[in-house]
């Protein structure tokens, strides 16, 4: 009796279940539909209205104006999650495996690093920046890589050392029997069973280096702005239409989206890392 | 045990990374200090001492007052909001139900986007206008009857922040669901069990033994969602641009700095944000920390 109930009752459990997927694909819903539309049909006062028939124009139009800008995204946030994806691997291994003196006393202070505001260092960071590498051509997009990678060390840092010190100590210590020095046990035995934390710290650092918002805008000026900082003058801009911009948003969130409709797990298991709960 | 050449040969491979965090997260914020305690104002750097001046102005100053309001307020209920609705739809979806994963990836999604992103279709979604005019939720809720729910949003006056909240919890509330449904998975259905032997109720289980096991969790998910509103910047920027009633400590920050040009007021304002932060932060990477080294 008792289990009957419980089974009619979580039957209902549908209903709000419904109604919260439904409050999450709204934004959605207007973005793709809006998108869909010719320009003659589209209306604020429509907007919940679905197309008649399937147009680009909002599409081709977005595109052509973010296009510059998607592909700077694309070139900085590339070379910078490889970097510091390879950066936190090889601190993560000497951190969780290879303990010098006051390894553990370092720790909590890169940690720390991964949560602080980033308006606490910006005005150093322009001024380096402005001085030193933009006299050598390494401002815009040079500078903004550089911004992500070294940023970027705590949280990566810390999703490998924690996956490296839950590997048993037995499987270095037969390796250095075997005669492997250091750098042979990270090349030939960590580094091919820490593939999938690779995929895991890419997505991450992919992720939040092409939604950066901060250092883009104060790094880059308007022929180095990556897709964020041109999506947001174009929404400020009177003159191109909400549309657009619906549209505009969705080739913004497109690579991002994919990357977590195909790779959804290893993006939960970054997401998780990042609350320090490898 | 271990060779002197792989020992030194460690330390030189993490020093890169080591001197990298020292210079540019240490070495900048006391060059933060520095510069919050000078009288640097214009293009041109000036180092003046003037001790606190900068802070003490910010204290007396309105439009910081507004920034502190603001933060409370969307604290209070993207922190709450977000808390509340994860828990809701990680209890729903531990249920054992079908299509678990399906809901679990939906609620998820947001997460992946940018706040400029949310921000610009939320700014639409948030349109204030009435009348004929209504479009966004206002037109959504006309056509539903429930016009009693027409609001102004974000411009509404002293609580336009908490729309903005809104649109917050739309993007991080998946994240609670995933921490708290990961905290439920691990405690052993033998409790519930007991419990149901013992003769409690569904609703007594969570109250009296579900939550305060998940009380770890909730301790994150207050520190994480609190020291993100601290910092909440690109998703007010999308959905209202600059503007004084929704001004926050990071845009005061942004905006005196690099449009006023008074490095001194924004150096001061980012070092308050970076101790607030601290204030949190610090005691939860000790606790973590201490708590995995007795594992």
């Amino acid at each position: 009796m008792n289990a009957f109930r419980l089974h009619i009752g979580k039957k209902w459990l549908y209903v709000p279940l419904v109604a919260m997927a439904i409050f999450y694909l709204i934004p959605m819903y207007v973005m793709i539909v809006t998108g869909f539309k010719s320009f003659a049909e589209v209306d604020l006062q429509t907007m919940w209205n679905l197309p008649k028939g399937i147009h680009f124009d909002n599409y081709v139009e977005a595109f052509s104006q973010l296009a510059p800008s998607l592909w700077n995204s694309f070139i900085m946030v590339i070379p910078a999650a490889i970097i510091s994806s390879w950066l936190g691997s090889l601190n993560g291994f000497i951190l969780a495996k290879w303990k010098f003196r006051g390894a553990d006393f370092i720790f909590p202070f890169i940690l720390f690093g991964m949560f602080i505001p980033y308006q606490s260092i910006l005005i150093p960071l322009v001024i380096f920046i402005n001085n030193t590498l933009r006299p050598i051509g390494l401002g815009g997009i040079p500078a903004l890589i550089i911004a992500h990678i070294i940023y970027g060390i705590p949280i990566t840092t810390l999703t490998f050392r924690n996956y490296y010190a839950s590997l048993p100590q037995e499987l270095l210590e037969a390796a250095k029997i075997d005669g492997a020095d250091m750098l042979g046990i990270y090349r030939h035995i960590l580094l091919p069973i820490s593939i999938p934390s690779f995929v895991v710290v890419l997505i991450w650092q992919f992720t939040s280096a092409w939604n950066d918002f901060l250092f883009a805008v104060v790094l880059t000026g308007n022929r180095s702005w990556p897709i964020t900082v041109a999506l947001n003058n174009m929404a400020g801009s009177q003159i191109i239409s909400w549309n657009v911009q619906m549209a505009g948003s969705l080739l913004a969130a497109l690579p991002t989206l994919l990357v977590y409709i195909f790779l959804g797990q290893y993006f939960l298991r970054g997401m998780l890392a990042g609350s320090l709960k490898g | 045990m271990f060779r002197d050449k792989d020992r030194y040969l460690s330390i030189i491979l993490i020093s890169p990374s080591i001197l990298a965090v020292l210079i540019f997260i240490y070495g900048f914020i006391a060059w933060s200090v520095r510069v919050s305690f000078s009288a640097w104002k214009g293009l041109n750097p000036d180092y003046t001492w003037v001790a606190l001046k900068n802070y003490i102005e910010l204290f007396s100053d309105p439009r910081f007052h507004v920034d502190v309001r603001n933060t409370l307020i969307f604290t209070g209920v993207f922190v709450i909001g977000s808390i509340l609705l994860g828990f809701l739809l990680a209890v729903m979806l531990d249920q054992g139900l079908k299509g678990e994963s399906f809901f679990r990836s939906l609620f998820l999604f947001p997460m992946a986007i940018s706040y400029i992103v949310t921000g610009v279709v939320w700014r639409w979604l948030m349109n204030p206008a009435e009348g004929d005019r209504l479009s966004g939720f206002n037109l959504l809720f006309s056509y539903l009857n429930l016009d009693f729910l027409i609001n102004k949003w974000h411009t509404t006056e002293t609580w336009g922040i908490a729309a903005i909240a809104l649109a917050a919890i739309w993007q991080m509330s998946g994240y609670t669901m995933a921490i708290y449904l990961a905290g439920l998975r691990s405690i052993p259905d033998e409790l519930r069990e007991a419990a149901r032997i013992d003769g409690a109720n569904e609703f007594e289980i969570y109250r009296h033994i579900i939550l305060p096991l998940l009380s770890p969790v909730t301790l994150s998910a207050l520190i994480i969602l609190g020291h993100m509103s601290l910092k909440v910047f690109d998703l007010i920027i999308a959905v209202a641009g600059k503007q004084l009633p929704l001004d926050v400590p990071a845009i005061y920050m942004w905006q005196t700095t690099f449009d006023g040009l008074f490095y001194g007021r924004g150096a001061a304002i980012g070092i308050l944000l970076l101790v607030s932060v601290a204030v949190l932060i610090v005691p939860y990477i000790r606790y973590t920390l201490k708590t995995e080294a007795q594992q």
